[in-house]
């Protein structure tokens, strides 16, 4: 995968599978620390510790004894070969965090790729998912939770034309305002 | 920042969107389903999904459901595309770039025509 948005759909979609209903994802460029961090957290069934080993581990397991692909074991990689780290932690029943830093300035850090598309695709493809998305550069923050979206937009569908441009123009602006590097 | 633009505004979405949905409520609603695993994200669901979105933007489309899903299972086919008409049988089709997602939108969505060139059995 070559941005870093298409790998948070992936851990997203993971967080979904796991059943969870709220997940937060949190994007964070830091210019003064040269860090980019992002994080994902769900409240889906959690993960044994011995589960947890093996999604990091690309070849402990064949792919038909779990239902996480190469993704995470990509996404390591990927933030270590750029002076970063990979954090996951999860506890049975109550949910998973992922985090992962970058040097933000790191020649071989991928590009965040299109924010405002993926949070558009996440929205507007799940509608038992509440999400809550911080995004941050430096002091200036967007932040967005749709639960109050949805609850106004309830009875109608989110893919309505309408509906997809007013949520497309929120992500737009909104992180459009924040002049990410 | 405010999380929402406008609540008026979302209110007006909502309050049209209704009276539309209440004058067809015979005609029943078209479903696309975008496959979304590891796989078909890394095939390119994302901007296959985005096209779609786009063109129902684009073309004013109404009672129109857009989901994602995980690994539909068929990976040497994603980006995979599954199209259920109002009372039609689900349609599966694979390998659905964004040029592929515009043809199955102007002849399967809109004019009711399978796209046997791009349907897969799934």
């Amino acid at each position: 995968m070559r941005e870093l948005t298409l790998h948070i759909l992936d851990i997203a979609n993971n967080s979904i599978s796991a059943g969870a209903d709220r997940i937060n994802i949190s994007i964070v460029e830091n210019q003064s620390d040269d860090t980019l961090t992002i994080e994902i957290q769900d409240n889906g069934k959690g993960m044994s510790p011995e589960m947890v080993a093996q999604v990091t581990d690309p070849f402990v397991t064949s792919r038909t004894e779990r239902k996480v692909g190469l993704g995470i074991p990509l996404l390591k990689y990927a933030a270590e070969s750029c002076n970063g780290w990979f954090k996951i932690s999860s506890e049975l029943g109550k949910g998973t965090q992922v985090a992962v830093q970058f040097q933000l300035s790191h020649i071989d850090r991928m590009p965040l790729g299109d924010i405002a598309d993926t949070f558009l695709t996440l929205v507007l493809g799940t509608l038992n998912v509440n999400w809550i998305f911080s995004v941050k550069h430096d002091d200036k923050e967007f932040y967005f939770d749709d639960s109050e979206l949805k609850r106004e937009l309830e009875g109608i569908e989110l893919t309505e034309p309408e509906v997809i441009r007013f949520i497309r123009s929120i992500f737009e602006e909104g992180i459009e305002e924040l002049q990410l590097t | 920042m405010p999380t929402i633009k406008s609540l008026d505004d979302l209110k007006r979405i909502r309050e049209e969107a209704l009276k539309k949905q209440e004058l067809k409520t015979t005609s029943g609603k078209t479903e696309i389903i975008v496959g979304m695993g590891t796989v078909g994200i890394a095939a390119g669901a994302r901007e296959t999904l985005k096209a779609i979105l786009d063109y129902v933007d684009h073309n004013n489309l109404e009672n129109i459901i857009i989901r994602q899903t995980g690994n539909i299972g068929i990976d040497s086919y994603e980006p995979v595309v599954q199209v259920i008409l109002p009372g039609a049988e689900k349609v599966t089709y694979g390998r659905v770039n964004p040029e592929i997602a515009k043809v199955i939108m102007d002849e399967h969505i809109v004019n009711k025509r399978i796209v046997a060139d791009y349907k897969i059995e799934g």
